[in-house]
Protein backbone atom coordinates (compact mmCIF):
# COMPACT_ATOMS: atom_id res chain seq x y z
CA UNK A 1 0.00 0.00 0.00
CA UNK A 2 2.78 2.70 1.00
CA UNK A 3 5.01 0.92 -1.98
CA UNK A 4 1.99 2.93 -4.67
CA UNK A 5 1.52 5.92 -2.39
CA UNK A 6 5.07 6.80 -2.19
CA UNK A 7 5.57 5.78 -5.92
CA UNK A 8 2.36 8.13 -7.20
CA UNK A 9 4.53 10.87 -4.84
CA UNK A 10 7.23 10.36 -6.79
CA UNK A 11 4.83 11.18 -9.90
CA UNK A 12 3.47 14.01 -8.75
CA UNK A 13 6.17 15.21 -6.93
CA UNK A 14 9.42 14.24 -8.74
CA UNK A 15 9.50 16.75 -11.13
CA UNK A 16 9.91 19.21 -8.95
CA UNK A 17 12.90 17.63 -7.27
CA UNK A 18 14.42 16.74 -10.47
CA UNK A 19 14.26 20.84 -10.68
CA UNK A 20 15.85 20.99 -7.77
CA UNK A 21 18.52 18.99 -8.47
CA UNK A 22 19.19 20.05 -12.18
CA UNK A 23 19.54 23.83 -10.16
CA UNK A 24 21.61 22.81 -7.62
CA UNK A 25 24.16 21.07 -10.07
CA UNK A 26 26.99 22.56 -12.64
CA UNK A 27 28.62 19.86 -14.53
CA UNK A 28 27.46 16.76 -15.99
CA UNK A 29 25.46 15.55 -19.00
CA UNK A 30 21.63 16.67 -18.49
CA UNK A 31 20.93 14.20 -21.19
CA UNK A 32 22.08 10.70 -19.11
CA UNK A 33 20.11 8.03 -18.59
CA UNK A 34 18.56 8.79 -15.09
CA UNK A 35 20.57 6.38 -12.80
CA UNK A 36 23.66 7.64 -14.00
CA UNK A 37 22.15 11.45 -14.09
CA UNK A 38 20.86 10.90 -10.10
CA UNK A 39 24.14 9.32 -9.10
CA UNK A 40 26.54 12.00 -10.63
CA UNK A 41 24.18 14.33 -9.25
CA UNK A 42 24.01 13.53 -5.70
CA UNK A 43 27.75 13.24 -5.56
CA UNK A 44 28.45 16.82 -6.91
CA UNK A 45 25.24 18.27 -4.38
CA UNK A 46 27.41 16.65 -1.61
CA UNK A 47 30.54 17.57 -2.69
CA UNK A 48 29.25 20.78 -2.67
CA UNK A 49 29.14 21.11 0.61
CA UNK A 50 32.68 20.62 1.57
CA UNK A 51 33.60 23.37 -1.04
CA UNK A 52 33.61 26.61 0.21
CA UNK A 53 32.52 28.71 -2.17
CA UNK A 54 29.42 26.83 -2.52
CA UNK A 55 29.55 26.21 -6.47
CA UNK A 56 26.27 24.52 -6.57
CA UNK A 57 24.65 27.69 -6.05
CA UNK A 58 26.25 29.53 -9.28
CA UNK A 59 23.14 28.73 -11.11
CA UNK A 60 21.48 30.53 -8.47
CA UNK A 61 24.37 32.74 -8.64
CA UNK A 62 24.02 33.51 -12.36
CA UNK A 63 19.99 33.97 -12.34
CA UNK A 64 20.08 36.60 -9.97
CA UNK A 65 22.87 38.72 -11.59
CA UNK A 66 21.60 38.67 -14.63
CA UNK A 67 17.56 38.81 -14.41
CA UNK A 68 15.97 41.46 -12.00
CA UNK A 69 14.88 38.27 -9.60
CA UNK A 70 14.58 40.37 -6.59
CA UNK A 71 11.80 42.78 -8.46
CA UNK A 72 10.12 39.97 -9.51
CA UNK A 73 9.99 38.80 -6.48
CA UNK A 74 9.07 41.96 -5.00
CA UNK A 75 6.44 42.89 -7.51
CA UNK A 76 4.85 39.28 -6.64
CA UNK A 77 4.48 40.04 -3.00
CA UNK A 78 3.19 43.77 -3.77
CA UNK A 79 0.41 41.91 -6.62
CA UNK A 80 -0.16 38.70 -3.98
CA UNK A 81 -0.47 40.89 -0.82
CA UNK A 82 -2.19 43.85 -2.30
CA UNK A 83 -4.77 41.19 -4.27
CA UNK A 84 -5.39 39.31 -0.89
CA UNK A 85 -6.08 42.27 0.95
CA UNK A 86 -8.64 44.04 -1.54
CA UNK A 87 -10.30 40.46 -2.39
CA UNK A 88 -11.01 40.35 1.59
CA UNK A 89 -12.20 43.69 2.29
CA UNK A 90 -14.61 43.12 -1.18
CA UNK A 91 -15.88 39.54 -0.66
CA UNK A 92 -16.55 40.12 2.82
CA UNK A 93 -18.71 43.25 2.27
CA UNK A 94 -20.09 42.41 -0.71
CA UNK A 95 -21.32 39.01 0.29
CA UNK A 96 -23.45 39.90 3.18
CA UNK A 97 -26.31 41.52 1.77
CA UNK A 98 -26.57 38.17 -0.23
CA UNK A 99 -26.52 36.35 2.60
CA UNK A 100 -28.70 38.07 5.31
CA UNK A 101 -30.44 41.08 3.77
CA UNK A 102 -33.99 40.77 1.45
CA UNK A 103 -33.84 43.40 -1.05
CA UNK A 104 -34.95 44.35 -4.76
CA UNK A 105 -32.74 42.94 -7.22
CA UNK A 106 -30.48 40.45 -4.94
CA UNK A 107 -31.48 37.82 -7.13
CA UNK A 108 -30.51 39.65 -10.57
CA UNK A 109 -27.02 40.31 -8.62
CA UNK A 110 -26.86 36.75 -6.88
CA UNK A 111 -27.30 34.64 -10.38
CA UNK A 112 -25.85 37.32 -12.37
CA UNK A 113 -22.42 36.83 -10.31
CA UNK A 114 -23.08 32.86 -11.25
CA UNK A 115 -23.00 33.40 -14.57
CA UNK A 116 -20.01 35.14 -14.58
CA UNK A 117 -17.94 31.82 -13.54
CA UNK A 118 -19.06 29.91 -16.64
CA UNK A 119 -17.60 32.82 -18.74
CA UNK A 120 -13.64 32.58 -19.91
CA UNK A 121 -11.81 35.12 -18.73
CA UNK A 122 -9.77 34.89 -21.94
CA UNK A 123 -12.92 36.93 -23.64
CA UNK A 124 -12.68 39.75 -21.74
CA UNK A 125 -8.83 39.93 -21.83
CA UNK A 126 -9.38 42.09 -25.02
CA UNK A 127 -11.80 44.54 -23.65
CA UNK A 128 -10.64 44.95 -20.70
CA UNK A 129 -6.84 45.19 -22.13
CA UNK A 130 -8.58 48.87 -24.02
CA UNK A 131 -10.19 49.51 -20.70
CA UNK A 132 -6.84 50.03 -18.75
CA UNK A 133 -5.59 51.96 -21.29
CA UNK A 134 -8.64 54.32 -20.80
CA UNK A 135 -7.91 54.28 -17.31
CA UNK A 136 -4.03 54.65 -17.47
CA UNK A 137 -3.45 51.45 -16.04
CA UNK A 138 -1.73 50.17 -18.69
CA UNK A 139 1.88 48.77 -17.58
CA UNK A 140 0.57 49.23 -13.92
CA UNK A 141 0.52 46.92 -11.16
CA UNK A 142 -2.97 48.06 -10.62
CA UNK A 143 -3.96 47.02 -13.49
CA UNK A 144 -2.66 43.44 -12.94
CA UNK A 145 -4.34 43.73 -9.77
CA UNK A 146 -8.09 45.38 -10.20
CA UNK A 147 -9.69 43.06 -12.56
CA UNK A 148 -9.26 39.66 -10.52
CA UNK A 149 -10.34 41.81 -7.49
CA UNK A 150 -13.84 41.49 -7.37
CA UNK A 151 -13.64 37.64 -6.91
CA UNK A 152 -17.29 36.13 -7.54
CA UNK A 153 -15.40 32.40 -5.82
CA UNK A 154 -14.87 34.85 -2.77
CA UNK A 155 -18.13 36.45 -2.58
CA UNK A 156 -19.67 33.25 -2.43
CA UNK A 157 -17.41 31.23 -0.20
CA UNK A 158 -18.04 33.88 2.26
CA UNK A 159 -21.85 34.08 1.60
CA UNK A 160 -21.50 30.18 2.84
CA UNK A 161 -19.87 31.31 5.85
CA UNK A 162 -22.30 33.99 6.99
CA UNK A 163 -25.02 31.51 5.99
CA UNK A 164 -23.89 29.50 8.76
CA UNK A 165 -24.20 32.18 11.60
CA UNK A 166 -26.88 31.49 14.05
CA UNK A 167 -29.67 33.49 12.81
CA UNK A 168 -30.10 33.94 16.95
CA UNK A 169 -27.09 35.78 17.13
CA UNK A 170 -28.29 38.26 14.82
CA UNK A 171 -32.01 38.99 16.06
CA UNK A 172 -30.41 39.46 19.72
CA UNK A 173 -28.38 41.81 18.20
CA UNK A 174 -30.52 43.74 16.33
CA UNK A 175 -32.93 43.73 19.01
CA UNK A 176 -30.01 45.40 21.00
CA UNK A 177 -30.35 48.15 18.26
CA UNK A 178 -27.18 47.38 16.46
CA UNK A 179 -27.22 48.51 12.68
CA UNK A 180 -26.05 46.12 9.67
CA UNK A 181 -22.58 47.45 9.82
CA UNK A 182 -22.13 46.92 13.37
CA UNK A 183 -23.92 43.13 13.06
CA UNK A 184 -21.26 42.81 10.03
CA UNK A 185 -18.24 43.47 12.11
CA UNK A 186 -18.70 41.89 15.72
CA UNK A 187 -20.98 39.21 14.72
CA UNK A 188 -20.49 38.17 11.04
CA UNK A 189 -16.54 38.66 10.20
CA UNK A 190 -15.13 37.06 13.21
CA UNK A 191 -17.63 34.40 13.17
CA UNK A 192 -16.36 34.18 9.45
CA UNK A 193 -12.79 33.60 9.95
CA UNK A 194 -11.86 30.39 8.89
CA UNK A 195 -13.73 31.22 5.22
CA UNK A 196 -11.25 34.46 5.13
CA UNK A 197 -8.40 32.46 5.76
CA UNK A 198 -9.21 30.19 3.20
CA UNK A 199 -10.00 32.65 1.13
CA UNK A 200 -6.58 34.36 1.77
CA UNK A 201 -4.58 31.29 0.70
CA UNK A 202 -6.45 30.86 -2.34
CA UNK A 203 -5.98 34.31 -3.35
CA UNK A 204 -2.77 34.13 -2.46
CA UNK A 205 -1.91 31.13 -4.92
CA UNK A 206 -4.03 32.50 -7.68
CA UNK A 207 -2.39 36.24 -7.74
CA UNK A 208 1.05 34.28 -7.22
CA UNK A 209 0.55 32.10 -10.39
CA UNK A 210 -1.46 34.93 -12.48
CA UNK A 211 0.57 34.84 -16.04
CA UNK A 212 -1.99 35.41 -18.69
CA UNK A 213 -3.02 39.36 -17.71
CA UNK A 214 -0.03 40.29 -16.61
CA UNK A 215 1.80 39.15 -20.02
CA UNK A 216 -0.68 40.58 -21.90
CA UNK A 217 -0.84 44.48 -20.00
CA UNK A 218 3.19 44.89 -18.57
CA UNK A 219 5.77 45.93 -20.62
CA UNK A 220 8.42 46.76 -18.78
CA UNK A 221 10.65 43.99 -17.26
CA UNK A 222 11.33 45.34 -13.95
CA UNK A 223 7.31 45.48 -13.50
CA UNK A 224 7.24 41.84 -14.19
CA UNK A 225 5.91 39.05 -11.41
CA UNK A 226 7.78 35.75 -11.21
CA UNK A 227 5.82 33.90 -13.37
CA UNK A 228 5.87 36.51 -16.21
CA UNK A 229 9.58 36.92 -15.44
CA UNK A 230 10.08 33.55 -15.43
CA UNK A 231 8.83 32.99 -18.69
CA UNK A 232 10.63 35.40 -19.99
CA UNK A 233 14.19 33.81 -18.76
CA UNK A 234 13.36 30.21 -20.18
CA UNK A 235 12.79 32.45 -23.57
CA UNK A 236 16.50 33.74 -23.31
CA UNK A 237 18.22 31.13 -21.39
CA UNK A 238 16.08 28.16 -23.64
CA UNK A 239 19.83 26.28 -23.97
CA UNK A 240 20.91 26.47 -20.26
CA UNK A 241 18.11 24.83 -18.45
CA UNK A 242 20.30 24.81 -15.08
CA UNK A 243 20.12 28.49 -14.94
CA UNK A 244 16.51 28.83 -15.61
CA UNK A 245 15.73 25.90 -13.41
CA UNK A 246 17.52 28.08 -10.24
CA UNK A 247 14.95 30.58 -11.81
CA UNK A 248 12.00 28.05 -11.22
CA UNK A 249 13.03 26.85 -7.40
CA UNK A 250 13.07 30.60 -6.55
CA UNK A 251 9.89 30.94 -7.88
CA UNK A 252 8.11 27.68 -6.80
CA UNK A 253 9.89 28.04 -2.92
CA UNK A 254 7.63 30.85 -1.56
CA UNK A 255 3.76 29.10 -2.49
CA UNK A 256 5.14 25.48 -1.34
CA UNK A 257 6.43 26.62 1.57
CA UNK A 258 2.83 28.31 2.37
CA UNK A 259 1.15 25.61 1.07
CA UNK A 260 3.12 23.00 3.31
CA UNK A 261 2.77 24.95 6.65
CA UNK A 262 -0.96 25.51 6.10
CA UNK A 263 -2.02 22.98 4.12
CA UNK A 264 -4.40 21.50 7.06
CA UNK A 265 -6.38 24.50 6.66
CA UNK A 266 -6.34 24.94 2.61
CA UNK A 267 -7.89 21.22 1.91
CA UNK A 268 -10.10 21.95 4.69
CA UNK A 269 -11.38 24.80 3.36
CA UNK A 270 -11.26 23.50 -0.40
CA UNK A 271 -13.61 20.16 1.02
CA UNK A 272 -15.43 22.08 2.76
CA UNK A 273 -16.34 24.19 -0.26
CA UNK A 274 -17.23 21.32 -2.55
CA UNK A 275 -19.18 20.14 0.09
CA UNK A 276 -21.48 22.94 0.36
CA UNK A 277 -21.93 23.21 -3.37
CA UNK B 1 -39.24 53.49 4.52
CA UNK B 2 -37.57 50.00 6.30
CA UNK B 3 -37.50 48.43 3.13
CA UNK B 4 -36.00 51.42 1.50
CA UNK B 5 -33.17 51.78 4.30
CA UNK B 6 -31.78 47.92 4.12
CA UNK B 7 -31.82 48.12 0.06
CA UNK B 8 -29.68 51.33 0.59
CA UNK B 9 -27.55 49.43 3.42
CA UNK B 10 -27.47 46.12 1.09
CA UNK B 11 -26.04 48.01 -2.05
CA UNK B 12 -24.01 50.47 0.53
CA UNK B 13 -21.96 47.04 0.85
CA UNK B 14 -22.17 45.68 -2.63
CA UNK B 15 -20.42 48.82 -4.41
CA UNK B 16 -17.43 48.00 -4.36
CA UNK B 17 -17.75 43.81 -5.84
CA UNK B 18 -20.48 45.58 -8.25
CA UNK B 19 -18.48 48.41 -9.35
CA UNK B 20 -15.38 46.25 -9.73
CA UNK B 21 -17.75 43.34 -11.36
CA UNK B 22 -19.44 45.73 -14.29
CA UNK B 23 -16.38 47.54 -15.24
CA UNK B 24 -14.09 44.20 -15.50
CA UNK B 25 -16.81 41.80 -16.20
CA UNK B 26 -20.13 42.91 -16.98
CA UNK B 27 -19.47 45.38 -19.54
CA UNK B 28 -15.94 43.23 -20.94
CA UNK B 29 -18.87 40.47 -21.96
CA UNK B 30 -21.45 43.27 -23.49
CA UNK B 31 -18.50 45.01 -25.27
CA UNK B 32 -16.74 42.05 -26.65
CA UNK B 33 -20.03 40.87 -28.06
CA UNK B 34 -20.37 44.56 -29.96
CA UNK B 35 -16.78 44.34 -30.51
CA UNK B 36 -17.14 40.98 -32.70
CA UNK B 37 -19.18 42.64 -35.34
CA UNK B 38 -16.40 45.44 -35.61
CA UNK B 39 -12.89 45.29 -37.19
CA UNK B 40 -10.56 46.83 -34.91
CA UNK B 41 -6.92 46.84 -34.11
CA UNK B 42 -6.67 49.83 -31.60
CA UNK B 43 -4.35 52.21 -34.02
CA UNK B 44 -7.21 52.56 -36.58
CA UNK B 45 -11.15 53.37 -35.53
CA UNK B 46 -13.48 50.43 -35.36
CA UNK B 47 -15.15 49.79 -38.87
CA UNK B 48 -18.16 47.82 -39.00
CA UNK B 49 -18.48 44.89 -40.47
CA UNK B 50 -21.56 43.27 -39.06
CA UNK B 51 -21.67 39.60 -39.54
CA UNK B 52 -17.84 39.51 -41.61
CA UNK B 53 -15.69 37.96 -38.52
CA UNK B 54 -18.23 35.01 -38.34
CA UNK B 55 -18.25 34.39 -41.62
CA UNK B 56 -14.75 34.49 -42.04
CA UNK B 57 -14.14 32.48 -38.65
CA UNK B 58 -16.20 29.69 -40.48
CA UNK B 59 -14.55 29.48 -43.48
CA UNK B 60 -11.07 29.72 -41.77
CA UNK B 61 -9.46 26.13 -42.05
CA UNK B 62 -7.05 27.60 -38.46
CA UNK B 63 -10.65 28.12 -36.77
CA UNK B 64 -11.46 24.61 -37.41
CA UNK B 65 -8.22 23.35 -36.44
CA UNK B 66 -8.68 24.97 -32.98
CA UNK B 67 -11.62 24.09 -32.39
CA UNK B 68 -11.00 20.56 -33.02
CA UNK B 69 -8.34 20.82 -30.86
CA UNK B 70 -10.15 21.83 -28.22
CA UNK B 71 -12.85 19.42 -28.86
CA UNK B 72 -10.03 17.07 -28.48
CA UNK B 73 -9.09 18.62 -25.31
CA UNK B 74 -12.09 17.61 -24.09
CA UNK B 75 -10.89 13.99 -23.43
CA UNK B 76 -8.47 14.68 -21.14
CA UNK B 77 -11.92 14.96 -18.63
CA UNK B 78 -13.02 11.46 -18.44
CA UNK B 79 -9.17 10.42 -17.76
CA UNK B 80 -8.52 13.27 -15.00
CA UNK B 81 -11.70 12.38 -13.47
CA UNK B 82 -11.37 8.69 -13.25
CA UNK B 83 -7.78 8.79 -12.24
CA UNK B 84 -8.75 11.37 -9.38
CA UNK B 85 -11.68 9.48 -7.93
CA UNK B 86 -9.12 6.71 -7.76
CA UNK B 87 -6.84 8.59 -6.06
CA UNK B 88 -9.12 9.63 -3.77
CA UNK B 89 -10.30 6.22 -2.74
CA UNK B 90 -6.90 5.21 -2.54
CA UNK B 91 -6.32 8.08 0.02
CA UNK B 92 -9.30 8.04 1.79
CA UNK B 93 -8.11 5.59 4.63
CA UNK B 94 -6.76 6.56 7.89
CA UNK B 95 -3.22 5.38 7.91
CA UNK B 96 -0.40 6.59 9.42
CA UNK B 97 1.39 9.66 7.22
CA UNK B 98 -2.17 9.45 4.85
CA UNK B 99 -2.50 13.72 4.91
CA UNK B 100 1.71 14.06 3.82
CA UNK B 101 0.66 11.99 0.84
CA UNK B 102 -2.69 14.36 0.56
CA UNK B 103 -1.01 17.01 0.74
CA UNK B 104 1.87 16.20 -1.81
CA UNK B 105 -0.28 15.05 -4.45
CA UNK B 106 -1.78 18.82 -4.66
CA UNK B 107 1.41 20.37 -5.09
CA UNK B 108 1.29 20.76 -8.62
CA UNK B 109 -1.70 21.92 -8.21
CA UNK B 110 -0.61 25.05 -6.39
CA UNK B 111 2.64 25.95 -8.75
CA UNK B 112 2.68 28.09 -11.48
CA UNK B 113 1.49 26.46 -14.91
CA UNK B 114 4.82 28.81 -16.34
CA UNK B 115 7.18 26.69 -14.29
CA UNK B 116 5.08 23.28 -14.30
CA UNK B 117 5.58 23.56 -18.40
CA UNK B 118 8.93 24.81 -18.03
CA UNK B 119 9.91 21.37 -16.44
CA UNK B 120 7.89 19.10 -18.35
CA UNK B 121 8.71 20.97 -22.00
CA UNK B 122 12.12 19.50 -20.77
CA UNK B 123 11.37 16.11 -19.88
CA UNK B 124 9.19 15.83 -22.98
CA UNK B 125 12.33 17.29 -24.81
CA UNK B 126 13.88 15.13 -27.68
CA UNK B 127 16.96 14.74 -25.50
CA UNK B 128 15.18 15.11 -22.04
CA UNK B 129 14.29 12.47 -19.29
CA UNK B 130 12.09 10.63 -20.75
CA UNK B 131 13.44 10.00 -23.92
CA UNK B 132 16.33 9.20 -21.79
CA UNK B 133 14.17 6.28 -19.37
CA UNK B 134 12.35 4.77 -22.68
CA UNK B 135 16.32 4.83 -24.35
CA UNK B 136 17.19 2.77 -21.55
CA UNK B 137 14.61 0.34 -21.87
CA UNK B 138 14.47 -0.27 -25.91
CA UNK B 139 18.14 -0.48 -25.60
CA UNK B 140 18.98 2.73 -27.77
CA UNK B 141 17.06 4.79 -30.55
CA UNK B 142 16.03 7.92 -31.22
CA UNK B 143 13.01 8.59 -28.71
CA UNK B 144 9.87 9.93 -29.70
CA UNK B 145 9.86 13.65 -30.67
CA UNK B 146 6.57 14.63 -28.10
CA UNK B 147 6.53 17.75 -28.45
CA UNK B 148 7.88 18.10 -32.13
CA UNK B 149 5.65 15.68 -34.03
CA UNK B 150 2.30 17.11 -34.47
CA UNK B 151 0.98 13.71 -34.38
CA UNK B 152 1.46 13.59 -30.20
CA UNK B 153 1.90 16.90 -29.24
CA UNK B 154 -1.63 17.65 -28.18
CA UNK B 155 -2.09 14.62 -26.29
CA UNK B 156 2.02 15.78 -24.41
CA UNK B 157 0.19 18.72 -23.56
CA UNK B 158 -2.97 16.80 -22.78
CA UNK B 159 -1.19 14.96 -20.04
CA UNK B 160 0.27 17.76 -18.46
CA UNK B 161 -3.03 19.26 -17.75
CA UNK B 162 -3.84 15.95 -16.49
CA UNK B 163 -0.68 15.83 -14.54
CA UNK B 164 -1.02 19.24 -12.76
CA UNK B 165 -5.09 18.74 -12.25
CA UNK B 166 -5.30 15.49 -10.36
CA UNK B 167 -4.74 16.99 -6.82
CA UNK B 168 -6.95 19.54 -7.71
CA UNK B 169 -10.15 16.80 -8.04
CA UNK B 170 -8.88 14.12 -5.90
CA UNK B 171 -9.73 16.91 -3.03
CA UNK B 172 -13.54 17.26 -4.50
CA UNK B 173 -13.66 13.31 -4.14
CA UNK B 174 -12.43 13.36 -0.70
CA UNK B 175 -14.77 15.45 0.41
CA UNK B 176 -17.66 13.55 -1.12
CA UNK B 177 -16.50 10.38 0.02
CA UNK B 178 -16.22 11.40 3.33
CA UNK B 179 -20.06 12.54 3.15
CA UNK B 180 -20.80 9.08 2.43
CA UNK B 181 -21.48 7.05 5.78
CA UNK B 182 -19.51 4.08 6.46
CA UNK B 183 -22.34 2.15 7.09
CA UNK B 184 -23.21 1.66 3.74
CA UNK B 185 -20.05 -0.07 2.71
CA UNK B 186 -20.33 -2.02 5.03
CA UNK B 187 -23.38 -3.43 4.57
CA UNK B 188 -22.25 -3.98 1.04
CA UNK B 189 -19.53 -6.09 2.12
CA UNK B 190 -21.71 -8.27 4.72
CA UNK B 191 -23.66 -8.86 1.93
CA UNK B 192 -21.05 -10.37 0.20
CA UNK B 193 -19.67 -7.65 -2.85
CA UNK B 194 -15.94 -7.13 -3.09
CA UNK B 195 -13.88 -4.19 -3.19
CA UNK B 196 -14.40 -3.46 -6.59
CA UNK B 197 -18.19 -4.21 -6.86
CA UNK B 198 -18.55 -2.10 -3.41
CA UNK B 199 -17.14 0.87 -5.60
CA UNK B 200 -18.95 0.77 -8.92
CA UNK B 201 -22.87 -0.15 -6.93
CA UNK B 202 -22.70 1.73 -4.02
CA UNK B 203 -19.60 4.75 -3.75
CA UNK B 204 -19.61 5.68 -7.31
CA UNK B 205 -23.92 6.50 -7.74
CA UNK B 206 -23.73 8.45 -4.30
CA UNK B 207 -20.30 10.29 -5.44
CA UNK B 208 -22.92 11.84 -8.35
CA UNK B 209 -23.19 15.13 -7.38
CA UNK B 210 -18.97 15.59 -7.07
CA UNK B 211 -18.71 13.81 -10.38
CA UNK B 212 -21.33 15.90 -11.82
CA UNK B 213 -19.61 19.65 -10.37
CA UNK B 214 -16.04 17.88 -11.52
CA UNK B 215 -16.89 16.99 -15.20
CA UNK B 216 -18.45 20.60 -15.15
CA UNK B 217 -15.56 22.13 -14.03
CA UNK B 218 -12.97 20.01 -16.05
CA UNK B 219 -14.37 20.77 -18.96
CA UNK B 220 -14.90 24.67 -18.57
CA UNK B 221 -11.02 24.36 -17.66
CA UNK B 222 -10.25 22.10 -20.52
CA UNK B 223 -11.84 24.36 -23.05
CA UNK B 224 -9.65 27.63 -21.64
CA UNK B 225 -6.24 25.87 -21.81
CA UNK B 226 -3.76 27.76 -22.47
CA UNK B 227 -0.65 28.05 -20.04
CA UNK B 228 0.34 24.83 -20.94
CA UNK B 229 0.43 25.41 -24.70
CA UNK B 230 2.05 29.13 -24.24
CA UNK B 231 4.83 27.42 -22.89
CA UNK B 232 5.36 24.23 -24.07
CA UNK B 233 4.89 24.68 -28.10
CA UNK B 234 3.39 28.05 -28.83
CA UNK B 235 0.62 26.62 -30.89
CA UNK B 236 2.72 24.46 -32.98
CA UNK B 237 3.61 22.12 -34.63
CA UNK B 238 1.94 22.49 -37.77
CA UNK B 239 -0.89 23.89 -34.97
CA UNK B 240 -1.61 20.93 -33.63
CA UNK B 241 -1.89 22.59 -30.32
CA UNK B 242 -3.83 25.61 -31.17
CA UNK B 243 -6.37 25.54 -29.21
CA UNK B 244 -9.34 28.29 -29.07
CA UNK B 245 -8.09 30.51 -26.11
CA UNK B 246 -4.42 30.33 -27.57
CA UNK B 247 -6.02 31.31 -30.85
CA UNK B 248 -8.24 34.46 -29.29
CA UNK B 249 -4.66 35.08 -27.80
CA UNK B 250 -2.90 35.19 -30.97
CA UNK B 251 -5.57 37.07 -33.04
CA UNK B 252 -5.52 39.67 -30.27
CA UNK B 253 -2.34 40.05 -28.78
CA UNK B 254 0.02 39.35 -31.90
CA UNK B 255 -2.12 40.25 -34.63
CA UNK B 256 -4.15 42.85 -33.25
CA UNK B 257 -7.73 41.87 -34.88
CA UNK B 258 -9.66 42.88 -31.82
CA UNK B 259 -12.66 42.59 -33.00
CA UNK B 260 -11.94 38.82 -35.06
CA UNK B 261 -10.52 37.52 -31.66
CA UNK B 262 -13.64 39.03 -30.36
CA UNK B 263 -15.76 36.89 -32.51
CA UNK B 264 -13.86 33.48 -31.47
CA UNK B 265 -14.47 34.83 -27.46
CA UNK B 266 -18.03 34.93 -28.11
CA UNK B 267 -18.17 31.48 -29.99
CA UNK B 268 -16.38 29.90 -27.20
CA UNK B 269 -18.17 30.78 -24.75
CA UNK B 270 -20.97 29.79 -26.78
CA UNK B 271 -19.64 26.37 -26.25
CA UNK B 272 -18.82 26.37 -22.89
CA UNK B 273 -22.57 27.52 -21.80
CA UNK B 274 -23.94 24.73 -23.94
CA UNK B 275 -21.39 22.09 -22.75
CA UNK B 276 -22.26 23.65 -18.88
CA UNK B 277 -25.91 23.07 -19.64
CA UNK B 278 -24.93 19.39 -21.14
CA UNK B 279 -23.44 18.76 -18.21
CA UNK B 280 -26.13 19.66 -15.81
CA UNK B 281 -28.68 17.89 -17.67
CA UNK B 282 -26.59 14.66 -17.98
CA UNK B 283 -26.15 14.52 -14.53
CA UNK B 284 -30.03 15.60 -13.42
CA UNK B 285 -30.19 13.63 -9.96
CA UNK B 286 -28.06 11.41 -7.57
CA UNK B 287 -26.24 11.41 -4.25
CA UNK B 288 -28.00 10.12 -1.12
CA UNK B 289 -30.95 11.28 -2.42
CA UNK B 290 -31.57 8.65 -4.54
CA UNK B 291 -31.46 6.14 -1.32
Amino acid sequence: MYILLIALALLLVGPFLWMLIVALTTKGDLFAPPHIFIVNSINEIAGCFNDSGFSCLANFKEVWSSFPMVRFLVNSIIISVSGILINLFIASLAAYPLARLDFPGRNIIFYGMLATLMLPEEANLIVNFITCGWFGLMDNLLGVILPGAASVFGIFLMRQAYLTVPKELEDAARLDGATDWQIWAHIMLPLARPALATLAIFSFVAYWNTFLWPLIILQDPNKFPLSVGLSWLAGTFSSKFRVVAAGGVIAILPVIVVFLALQRHFLKGISQGAVKS
Amino acid sequence: MLRLKITLVAYLFLIPALVLLALFTFYPVTLGIILSFFKYNIISPPEFVGLGNYIQLFKDPKFVIAMQNSLVYLLVVPCIQIASIALAILVNQNIRGISLFRALYYVPVITSIVIVAIIWRWILGDNGMLNSILKLFAGGGEGIHWLTNPATALVSVMFVTFWKGIGYYMVIYLAGLSAIPPELEEASRIDGANKWQTIWHVILPLLKPSIALSTIISSIAALKVFGEIFVMTEGGPLFSTTTMVYYIYEEAFTKLHLGYASAIGVVLALAIGAFSYLNVRFFREGGLESY
